[in-house]
């Protein structure tokens, strides 16, 4: 992990849903608008891995969790309003 | 038609339960909660939902072999554990030994940001893994309502509700959800739409100051269950839930008999005594003494080795020690020896249930032969009337099945005792003694009588029932020419008839006295007439025998003279053949 990857993202998924397909494309068109090169996007399907769903306090499906920068953060939905994802993140001011 | 359907299906597929382990619970559901059902436990904030939950899936784990998986939105894992340890769950060791599972789902509103659809697929991936790491047969969600305050999109919400428990089911796992009661509906958000096999509704009320949980089975699809509200109560030892009365009046009668330590009241009682398992009531008005009938009783049974448990709500033990010994009592010999205990509390210390609990539990410790109330008029003061006879009626009830003697002393305050029953258990009870003041000329006296006895022939009388330094006593009452004589007035009478006898007897021996001079002074006279009628005799004797003599004397004299004149001898011994 190299310190220009600012972004440290994971989304939470079960299985490959309409969902979570549509949650991950999303995702990656904002970073790639915005963060580009300074992010990592961590995919984790609770399907196979479900131990991890209480580490993160995940409820919801798909869940987008910022664990870098400080404060953790949670997006949960597909991520379809772009605004709302943004503002979530902070990666534009509100 | 549809009603003969419903019920021949449950006839032909009885309902699996699951036992609670909850004292109490298995016997108003009938054998506990639905199998592989959700029961939702709802009621309002402090009523025990969350307590009530943790027992079951402690139960279940502890004493069934069940593991359960707790799934709690509210409180953290920790502290759900230190709340539970003050009745006495040890949460972490058990999720040690992989016996149940503890899972905190916190929903922060401010960290979470909603954009478009989503599902709670998450959280059915966490309990989905959560049962099957342990093999959970139980589940607890408490309290699952908040996520409606975490969440914000309620459509999502309530068809992922829907879904869950739908799911809870194929899973096969017994679960409970408790719930928050809202305004005029049992849940504030509607769960019982969805959780619709066992509804279970828990309240907290203050009565008189006394504050007393209850429970209800609101519903239970497919199953008989009680249908009243029972108390229960949270203790160390977990809940209790006490059913008004048990269900059956099947108990074994003992012929045994067990002496009341007062020797003339036994005799009283057919000459032997209460029956073993029996429960006697002793009424009577403010210093009748009640409680040293019960003392009384309570040294005859531990003189013979008995155990005895005396509950006193009035005095403290001390006290009743120091009382006793001034009418020749020692129970602190029986204390020492651990035969009796004395167990004391003030009725208002907490409510009826409490103390019910607190006496069964002592008696399943302590195992007594004898059990006394004293009194349990004083129990009013933490309940009103038709609770202390509900729980009395428990109580005995308890008590027979375990062939307990228990005797209660009851204050009573009216005068006019017979009709008035004391608490209303005077029904429930075997054996009824009174004891009442009888006033007449300036004082008080005590009276005892047997009101009722079952199974034995006993005393119709009133004794007169006396406490003195040597101790109880009944003394037949002095049946006088103007009525009932007691007290004073029965001495009296007493020391009255015992001059009487003395002044009787005095007069009787002057009598006897009398007649013998009587008859001396007659033998006197009759032995001077006789010897009077001797000398008359004697003198009229002489008579006779002087003229013998004088004929005797003239015939001879008569015969010399024929034989000397004609010397015919023959003829003259003729003439004096004739005369004879």
């Amino acid at each position: 992990m190299t310190a220009e990857k600012k972004w440290e993202l994971r989304l939470y998924v079960a299985g490959r849903t309409e969902k979570s397909v549509m949650a991950l494309s999303n995702l990656k068109k904002y970073c790639e608008e915005h963060l580009k090169g300074q992010y990592r996007i961590e995919v984790i399907d609770l399907m196979e891995k479900p131990q991890l769903a209480e580490g993160d306090q995940i409820l919801a499906v798909p869940t987008l969790v910022r664990k870098v920068p400080q404060p953790m953060r949670k997006i949960i939905g597909d991520l379809s309003d772009k605004e709302k994802v943004l503002v979530g993140l902070n990666i534009i001011p509100a | 038609m549809s009603k003969k359907e419903i019920k021949h299906t449950v006839h032909n597929k009885p309902l699996e339960k699951t036992p609670t382990g909850i004292t109490g619970l298995d016997e108003i559901t009938a054998g506990g909660l639905p199998q592989g059902r959700p029961t939702l436990l709802c009621g309002s904030a402090g009523c025990g939902k969350t307590l009530m939950a943790i027992d079951f899936i402690v139960k279940g784990a502890t004493l069934y072999n069940e593991p359960g998986v707790i799934m709690v939105f509210e409180e953290s894992a920790q502290e759900l554990s230190t709340n539970v340890a003050s009745l006495g769950f040890d949460l972490d060791k058990l999720q040690a030994d992989r016996k149940i599972k503890i899972d905190q789902v916190r929903i922060e509103r401010s960290e979470i940001e909603e954009t478009g659809e989503y599902d709670l697929e998450g959280l059915f991936i966490r309990l989905g893994y959560a049962i099957d790491s342990i093999k959970a047969k139980r589940v607890v969600l408490d309290t699952i309502e908040n996520l409606f305050s975490g969440l914000t999109n309620e459509g999502v919400l309530r068809s992922e509700l829907r879904r869950l428990f739908h799911w809870l089911k194929d899973k096969g796992v017994t679960s409970i959800i408790t719930a928050e009661r809202g305004a005029g509906t049992l849940t504030r958000h509607g769960l019982e739409e969805y959780v619709s096999d066992c509804v279970i509704l828990l309240d907290h009320r203050v009565i008189d100051q006394v504050s007393t949980r209850r429970l209800r089975i609101v519903k239970y699809r497919g199953s008989t269950h009680g249908t009243n509200e029972y108390p229960f109560l949270i203790d160390e030892d977990g809940i209790s839930v006490l059913p008004i009365t048990s269900l059956s009046l099947d108990k074994h009668a003992p012929t045994e008999r067990i002496l009341s330590g007062i020797p003339a009241l036994d005799k009283m009682l057919g000459g032997q005594g209460f029956y073993k398992g029996s429960s006697i009531l002793v009424s009577g008005t403010a210093g009748t003494g009640k409680t040293s009938i019960a003392a009384y009783f309570a040294n005859a049974a531990c003189s013979k080795g008995n155990r005895c448990l005396y509950f006193a709500f009035e005095e403290s033990p001390k006290q009743i020690i120091r009382n006793m010994k001034s009418i020749n009592l020692d129970l602190d010999k029986h204390v020492k020896k651990g035969l009796l205990q004395f167990h004391a509390s003030r009725p208002t210390l907490h409510g009826l249930e409490m103390h019910l609990v607190a006496i069964y539990k002592l008696i399943r410790t302590f195992k007594p032969e004898v059990v006394i109330l004293d009194p349990v008029t004083n129990l009013v003061t933490a309940g009103v009337m038709s609770d202390v006879k509900a729980m009395l009626i428990r109580l005995i009830d308890f008590l027979q099945t375990e062939q307990i003697t228990v005797l209660f002393t009851a204050l009573t305050l009216s005068a006019v005792v017979s009709e008035q029953t004391d608490e209303g258990i005077s029904s429930l009870v075997d054996t009824w003694l009174l004891v009442r003041d009888i006033e007449a000329n300036g004082e008080r006296n005590r009276g005892l009588y047997v009101i009722k006895s079952r199974g034995m022939k006993h005393s119709n009388q009133v004794r007169e029932f006396i406490i003195t330094d040597e101790g109880l006593d009944l003394v037949d009452v002095y049946l006088g020419p103007d009525g009932i004589l007691i007290g004073s007035a029965r001495m009296a009478q007493q020391i009255n008839e015992q001059t009487g006898v003395a002044l009787r007897d005095y007069a009787v021996s002057a009598k006897d006295r009398e007649v013998t001079r009587r008859r001396k002074v007659l033998e006197a006279k009759i032995a001077g007439l006789q010897t009077e009628f001797e000398s008359v005799e004697e003198e009229l004797n002489k008579i006779y025998l002087q003229d013998e003599l004088k004929k005797q004397i003239a015939d001879k004299a008569r015969q010399e003279v024929l034989n000397l004149r004609s010397g015919d001898a023959n003829r003259v011994m003729k003439v004096r053949r004739n005369k004879k």
